[in-house]
């Protein structure tokens, strides 16, 4: 992977000097942000209702009986605004929907379509990577805020229904108003944008250098998504610490 | 392949000097010398692997060369500006049409993108050049929907969207039966005829080769060894042309090859 960056890099910085081209592209644009949206929507809402869930029947017990229920909620709701929504969101559209970009240019070199497009004097970057990286960079950060909603509301149905805890719904969010700002929000959707970034470039730079056939297909697929998960968690720790100060 | 309007309605003619290309240390092409004259149709013949799919790569800029050079009317095709300045395409041996747009919309793609043409003319151009190649009813299939033959034909029509002075050939009857070979090689026939496009086509197929062809080159291991009209090419006396030229079927029942 990392002999690859210096490319990715490259990959990035020439898409977004692309970027002047969006508008004529708006079309592909919406389409892939279609794709990436609402095919992800349903699979959002059950693991971001269950993640908060588990936080909620994780950490919720320990402070009740530490005497400290009025923290559940707050720790349920930094947990997923700052760290889960964010990092697992960027885990699943990396193995939904970068696979599926890196499949689908990595065919499109295989079977020479690339080739074909240049032949027309179409570049690739503003055809194919363009539209993508920028659909998943506006997709992302709005399927987190989707997914924090969901997951707090998967950790009050846990904290009020759960008999070491029996916290009731209002006082979950109270307790949550009180310790979550709208800059903690923020700082997990800002994550959330740097990852799709990171799963755009690398998805889309593993299927422009795909190789042989089905076999380098699927090569690049593993690729695509292994390398993008283990980026993310990289770049989560070093936002992290950024997002700290 | 450009955006902008040049008023060579004719074919140009194409010189290629001392073209030399390697991949890591095998050597694909060393030193290939071909001259094509505007308007003509010549073919490029040889072996699997003798290098005829690189060197019209090189042509097209989708490889460059390690040395040598490519004049295109006389014009070295070092730069985007001279690249751009004439019209280009490519014929692919697969067709290499996008799967995930209909045959319609891939004929239009050209000028779709480069926005060329407002959308109702671009849907007539469309109709007539699957017209030209005898698949105006296809215009709404998917590729996948196509048999090899009519896939080679909408590759075709693509190209002649972009109103080619020079259209390359890549194995264009390759993976087809009989009949549509010879469909398509009468297709090459008609557009030299009806546009004067000069036509550079890269085949192994003996039977096109020296049915459409003006002037033949063979190429063998990276070389070209010989050119000239097809009466040449086929008295040309080396016994590697000769073999390749004559390579049959033989069926010996005293020594079986399996």
């Amino acid at each position: 992977m990392f002999e690859n960056i210096g490319e990715i890099v490259l990959l990035f910085w020439r898409t977004l000097l692309a970027m002047p081209q969006a508008w004529r592209q708006r079309d592909k644009i919406f389409d892939q942000f279609f794709e990436i949206g609402n095919a992800s929507l349903l699979m959002v809402c059950v693991l971001s209702f269950f993640i908060g869930a588990v936080i909620a029947l994780q950490t919720g017990p320990v402070l009740v009986e530490r005497s400290l229920p009025n923290a559940v909620g707050g720790v349920v709701g930094i947990a997923i605004a700052k760290e889960l929504a964010p990092v697992m969101m960027a885990i699943l559209i990396a193995g939904r929907i970068g696979s599926a970009m890196a499949a689908e240019i990595g065919s499109m070199r295989v079977y020479q379509e690339i080739d074909a497009l240049r032949t027309m004097n179409i570049n690739p970057i503003h055809y194919l990577v363009l539209p993508r990286l920028l659909a998943i960079s506006i997709a992302l950060p709005m399927l987190v805020v989707f997914s924090v909603l969901v997951g707090w509301f998967g950790g009050a149905v846990v904290a009020d229904l759960n008999h070491r805890m029996e916290i009731p719904f209002r006082v979950f969010f109270a307790d949550l108003r009180d310790i979550v700002d709208l800059k903690d929000v923020a700082n997990g959707v800002f994550k959330s944008f740097c990852f799709a970034v990171i799963i755009g470039t690398v998805s889309c730079h593993q299927g422009l250098v795909t190789i042989g056939g089905p076999r380098g297909i699927g090569r690049s697929v593993t690729k695509a998504v292994v390398n993008s998960i283990v980026l993310i968690v990289i770049f989560d720790y070093i936002l992290t610490r950024f997002l700290l100060k | 392949m450009s955006d902008n309007e040049n008023n060579h309605h004719s074919g140009v003619g194409l010189v290629v000097r001392g073209l030399r290309k390697s991949f890591g240390n095998q050597e694909v092409l060393k030193g290939v010398d071909i001259e094509v004259k505007p308007g003509e149709i010549f073919v490029i013949m040889g072996p699997s692997g003798s290098g005829k799919s690189v060197l019209l790569k090189h042509l097209i800029g989708l490889e460059e060369p390690d040395a040598g050079e490519i004049l295109i009317n006389s014009e070295p095709l070092t730069t985007p500006e001279i690249a751009a300045k004439y019209r280009m395409a490519l014929v692919f041996q697969s067709g290499a049409l996008l799967n995930s747009l209909t045959v319609g919309e891939n004929v239009g793609l050209y000028l779709t993108e480069h926005r060329l043409k407002p959308a109702g003319e671009i849907k007539k151009i469309v109709e007539e050049k699957l017209a030209d190649v005898g698949l105006k009813e296809a215009v709404d299939k998917m590729p996948s929907e196509l048999s090899g033959g009519m896939k080679k034909r909408a590759a075709i029509a693509r190209a002649l969207v972009i109103e080619p002075q020079l259209i390359l050939y890549d194995e264009p009857t390759s993976e087809l039966d009989p009949l549509s070979a010879v469909v398509i090689g009468d297709e090459i026939l008609e557009l030299n005829r009806r546009i004067h496009v000069t036509s550079l086509v890269v085949s192994h197929d003996r039977d096109l080769a020296f049915g459409v062809a003006d002037r033949i080159a063979v190429i063998i291991d990276g070389q070209i060894v010989t050119v000239g009209t097809p009466e040449t090419v086929k008295n040309f006396n080396d016994p590697r042309v000769q073999e390749f030229l004559n390579a049959d079927f033989k069926r010996d029942n005293k020594q079986p090859r399996l």
